[in-house]
């Protein structure tokens, strides 16, 4: 294919998309009616719930379907429960998933709070597009680009030969023994961890910052009025109004983290204790073949976002009751 | 008065009323200690990046045997990094059809799922049918999925689809398998999409949808004419996560794309080489593939300077 | 219902196997009596010599051969260029697709029914699990006829499945090779070690000279922990015997078996020893964390002694180091601790297996398969870094000295020659519990532990 071709071919593909949505949009712009509701909803929805339904509700059934099956790769045999048993048996597991957890309370908080603080110091300050590029960075670099960055900053030499790890030469000016950032559990966890972080920081305070700039005019202003400090105007002005987005962040790189699996498989391929579910799943599936197991392990993180699932729920009832 | 020291509280309260609210709030957030801590968090999220951008223009020996800061004492810099991803290293194929390649799968899946949301997620937050929290929710679980566990079954749908509809993915795939590549980048974002999306339509005044009611407007009008134009800046703000979630994409690429329409990031792992010897190589692509997305963020930062509902309605 | 879409005019087969259903109908059988398909018409390339096997086949010209693979830039070229007698000789085209994820995607594109007509499948095990899937078709008689001729009983074994050929052997590498530097070696009247104990009393000099003799790095992503098992597997072929290692291999033999426990001492001896390694990097654990592709590389700063690594790892010297007998580096055949168990090479290579019995795709397996080709490639590869198993190959078409070493290493009669195990083994083992378990041993594990583990995870079946 030429290039025109491809552009050829994305121009349709675009105009295509536009020109149906239009004509649905048009069709039933005109119903009013109590029915015409119904109408207009399926028409706005339609497109969106038939796409989901067929890329993720079915591949989920599958998924669901399979974790009562065995390890072949073609025509696996019916083992009813027995990858659930195995899961919750082997005592591997439950390292993996101390880790999760060590995961999933960890990066959401901190991410966020990184991002929200950075977002209000750097509001409305001269050099504020500038300073939010640079959290912004670390989220617009590939994942392999990422990989390389943090080898050249854990990377581990022995004391006397040149280091290329950026925290061991720290380490060895200061004249501190050099240390094997990924490799001694529990806290290689947490060296990882800190590389999600480092992505998701960048997320939250995009998002934050928007919610910030809502907040409206006035209310500020009769804030500052009373004579509210800094730090009172954080948490009794700034804070309240952007509740609603502080979560939907939160819920956000809460499910991401759930899902992170590049970053253990870059760094350590799961080894020295630092599995985490997602890449379990991924290597049983992907690696080790072993569907039925991998299946198993993708139903656990499903059951495991139930509650955040439930949490926003009452969120969202409390903001319709207001 | 007494000649009392005037408590803390009362000293801004008294000087306020001269000067205008932003400004106050400029000199208040942007004291020295602020900007002295948001330095920090900036520094120590940049260096990272920083020593990728040094180690990029070492000669691949340097960046194996020393690290980057050595660049500073003992400099040698070389350009062979990126002349070698830009020529296409060994491979003799210039990253060039591959940018155009990213470029092509992009923009479809940045606009089609970002619209098809926005259409969504007016429908979840203004529109009332029955079951409609119920449906809400399975989208928002539906998050949860990892793509992993879709690629199969998503795979064997283009293959073979029911009913005789065309196959979009194999040899005879129409545009060599762009279209399985927007239809699952769509599918993928959607959960997400509607969820943020939603979120951000729930803060709009139900007054104003309500007044618009009663002057006749119907839903397509709200949606287009009021909707939309205050929905920017978030449109705008997962605009820039969904183009860089593809840009960067590595695993969908994988599975759905054909040769002739891979993206830059295929391109960059196998230009390491089989067993990752010229890893060196992925500092200066990493860069390359950055550049893009850097340029987007800025020009669409603008979007986020105006409130989102700034001037539509005074709380 | 399903419907047979074709597929420039021709149909698959496998789609209509394999639509999505699960169904692993039974793949067309029609040439599964050896004999193979002819498109008819006189083939372009007849009455050339290098065309002699590829006649039967008749004019191919207008079909294209999809091939799928995990071997890219920079080997690509070679790969492709070596295709060039065969376009020649049929008129037929190659489709070439590299892959780096090629394990996983092939299994989802036979699953899908979108298989491609051949794949270069580097493993035993992912050949018999594709193969279970019903959609690879045995190999015709040429190609049967070929292997016998050129690669011997030990290769072909390996493309067998359940007594029936599907794969003939393309590539190859030695895996049984230490990587030292030949001027540290002269410097110090050191001779090229004949024995495991030569081996260990020059490391020990090296100790004394303040050398650490071993460096090693078995951190490769996902796979980390590989190296490792390639240090276990020599072992127990030189400790054990191929017979031996064939019985361990197939789960005959325990995996915790006193031999096999054995040979990990004899490995620990080396690796675990905090006097031995880990030259330019630490200590011990520290070959954890060492990228395997770095592994080696403190040879070149006279840090480190020896490096065993498989013939591959020459692509991992920096440009600008001579990797000859005279050079910055070079590798010697791993030695023998036991003159009983002959001279044993283990290594590995790639399998074509089809997917298609169109003429084109038989053509093109029969030419794989051949002596033509092996030498075609050696002279597409200039800058060295690939070997075959091809008796039929003349080594004074290979352009590196480390190539000609490696091909001498195949293609000697005392040579008994084993594929990697790790590969052969089922993966929940072969990619999981063996690379796992290997790296916790390094970390500290014990080795009956470790074993134990390994054995307890062998999926029952």
């Amino acid at each position: 294919m030429t290039t025109s071709e491809k552009f050829f071919h994305m121009a349709i593909a675009v105009l295509l998309f536009y020109g149906v949505m239009a004509a649905i949009l048009l069709l039933t712009q005109r119903l009013r009616s109590r029915n015409g509701e119904r109408v207009q909803a399926a028409a706005f929805l339609g497109p969106s719930l038939a796409l989901i339904g067929i890329g993720l509700l079915y591949p989920a059934g599958v998924t669901i379907y399979q974790s009562f099956f065995g390890a072949a790769v073609f025509d696996p045999p019916f083992v009813g429960f027995d990858n659930y048993t195995a899961l919750f048996t082997n005592s591997q597991q439950l390292t993996v998933l101390r880790n999760t957890l060590f995961w999933v309370l960890l990066t959401p908080t901190i991410s966020t709070i990184i991002g929200l603080v950075y977002a209000v110091l750097v509001d409305r300050a001269s050099f504020e597009k500038f300073a939010k590029a640079l959290l912004f960075l670390p989220m617009a670099i590939s994942m392999v680009g990422a990989s390389i960055i943090w080898k050249f900053v854990y990377d581990y030499k022995s004391g006397e030969s040149t280091q290329i790890g950026l925290l061991n030469q720290i380490l060895s000016w200061l004249g501190i023994d050099t240390y094997n950032f990924l490799l001694e559990p529990p806290w290689n966890t947490f060296f990882l961890i800190i590389i999600l972080i480092w992505i998701q920081a960048g997320f939250a305070m995009t998002i934050l910052s928007a919610s910030i700039k809502a907040i409206p005019e006035d209310m500020v202003e009769a804030a500052r009025l009373d004579g509210t400090g800094p730090w009172q105007m954080f948490r009794h002005i700034t804070v309240p109004s952007i509740r609603p987005s502080l979560i939907v962040v939160l819920t956000t790189i809460t499910i991401a983290t759930l899902k992170v699996f590049d970053i253990v498989q870059t760094a350590t391929g799961g080894n020295f204790d630092t599995s985490v579910l997602a890449y379990e799943f991924y290597r049983q599936s992907f690696v080790a073949g072993n569907q039925g197991l991998s299946a198993t392990i993708a139903v656990v993180i499903f059951i495991l976002v139930v509650p955040i699932v439930i949490y926003n729920i009452r969120q969202m009832r409390k903001l319709e009751a207001r | 008065m007494s000649t009392s020291t005037p408590t803390a509280a009362q000293v801004p309260a008294d000087t306020a009323p001269a000067i205008p609210a932003s400004t106050a709030a400029k000199k208040q957030l942007t004291s020295r200690w602020a900007s002295a801590v948001a330095l920090i968090v900036a520094l120590v999220w940049t260096i990272p990046t920083f020593g990728l951008l040094i180690s990029s223009f070492r000669p691949e020996e340097d960046v194996k045997s020393s690290g980057w800061w050595n660049f500073f004492t003992d400099p040698s810099f070389t350009l062979q990094n990126y002349k070698d991803v830009l020529s296409g290293g060994s491979t003799g194929e210039s990253l060039t059809t591959n940018l155009i390649n990213t470029i092509v799968i992009t923009v479809p899946a940045v606009l089609i799922p970002i619209s098809l949301a926005t259409l969504a997620a007016y429908a979840f937050a203004w529109i009332d049918f029955k079951g409609r929290d119920t449906l809400f929710v399975a989208v928002f679980a539906l998050q949860i999925v990892p793509i992993q566990v879709t690629l199969v079954p998503l795979l064997q749908l283009y293959v073979d689809p029911p009913f005789n509809l065309m196959p979009l993915a194999g040899r005879d795939a129409p545009a060599g398998g762009l279209y399985e590549l927007w239809l699952s980048h769509t599918i993928f974002a959607l959960p997400l999409a509607i969820f943020l999306l939603h979120n951000f339509m729930r803060e709009v005044p139900g007054e104003l949808i309500e007044s618009a009611r009663v002057d006749g407007a119907g839903h397509v009008a709200i949606f287009t004419k009021i909707m939309v134009p205050l929905m920017m800046p978030a449109i705008a703000a997962f605009g820039i996560f969904q183009f860089l979630w593809v840009w960067n994409d590595l695993l969908v690429a994988l599975v759905f794309s054909s040769p002739q329409v891979s993206p830059m990031t295929v391109k960059l792992v196998s230009l390491v080489g089989q067993r990752g010897e010229d890893w060196q190589l992925l500092a200066s692509g990493a860069f390359v593939s950055l550049a893009i997305p850097l340029v987007v963020f800025l020009a669409l930062q603008r979007y986020f300077v105006r409130g989102l509902l700034a001037g539509s309605v005074k709380g | 219902m399903i419907t047979t879409r074709t597929r420039r005019g021709v149909a698959t087969l496998a789609v209509l196997a394999m639509s999505g259903l699960g169904l692993a109908a039974c793949a067309d059988d029609s040439s599964s009596d050896g004999s193979s398909n002819s498109a008819g018409g006189e083939a372009p390339g007849a009455g050339q010599p290098e065309c002699a096997q590829l006649e039967q086949f008749g004019d191919l010209t207008g079909t294209t051969v999809s091939v799928y693979t995990s071997i890219l830039p920079p080997e690509q070229q070679a790969q492709e260029d070596s295709y060039k007698v065969f376009t020649e000789c049929t008129g037929a085209k190659v489709d070439y697709e590299g892959s780096d994820q090629f394990e996983t995607q092939l299994v989802v594109r036979v699953k899908a029914g979108n298989a491609p007509d051949i794949a270069y499948i580097p493993q035993p095990g992912l050949l018999k699990t594709v193969v279970s899937s019903g959609s690879v078709v045995e190999a015709p008689q040429a190609v049967a006829d070929n292997v016998d001729e050129f690669f011997g009983e030990d290769w072909k074994s390996y493309g067998t499945v359940d007594g029936k050929f599907y794969a003939a052997p393309l590539g190859a590498n030695v895996k049984s090779f230490v990587w030292y530097s030949p001027k540290m070696f002269s410097d110090n009247g050191w001779e090229v070690p004949q024995t495991w104990d030569d081996m260990l009393k020059i490391s020990d000099e090296m100790v004394d000279m303040g050398i650490k003799p071993w460096c090693a790095g078995i951190e490769s992503g996902e796979a980390t922990g590989w190296p490792a098992t390639d240090w276990l597997e020599d072992a127990v072929l030189r400790e054990q015997g191929a017979d031996y290692y064939d019985q361990w291999v197939n789960h005959e033999v325990a995996f915790d078996d006193a031999g096999v426990a054995d040979s990990l001492d004899l490995v620990g001896g080396i690796l675990k020893n905090d006097d031995y390694v880990n030259g330019g990097f630490g200590d011990v654990k520290s070959i954890a964390t060492t990228a395997f592709q770095d592994g080696g590389l403190p040879i070149l700063d006279g840090d480190c002694g020896m490096h065993r690594q498989a013939s591959f790892y020459a692509a991992q010297w920096p440009e600008g180091t001579t990797v000859a007998e005279d050079g910055d580096v070079f590798a010697f055949y791993l030695p023998t601790t036991n003159e009983d168990n002959g001279k044993p090479v283990l290594g590995g290579g790639e399998f074509v297996a089809a997917f298609d019995d169109r003429p084109e795709v038989q053509a093109f397996q029969t030419y794989l398969s051949s002596d033509v080709w092996a030498n075609e490639k050696a002279k597409a590869t200039p800058g060295g870094g690939w070997v075959s198993a091809n008796t039929g190959l003349d080594i004074n078409n290979l352009k590196s000295p480390i190539d000609k070493l490696s091909a001498e290493t195949l293609q000697d009669p005392e040579a008994v020659f084993r594929f990697d195990g790790s590969d052969q083994m089922p993966s929940a083992v072969g990619a999981g519990s063996f690379w796992k378990e290997m790296t916790a041993w390094i970390t500290g594990e014990s080795t009956s532990d470790a074993l134990k583990n390994i054995e307890e995870s062998w999926p029952a079946s």
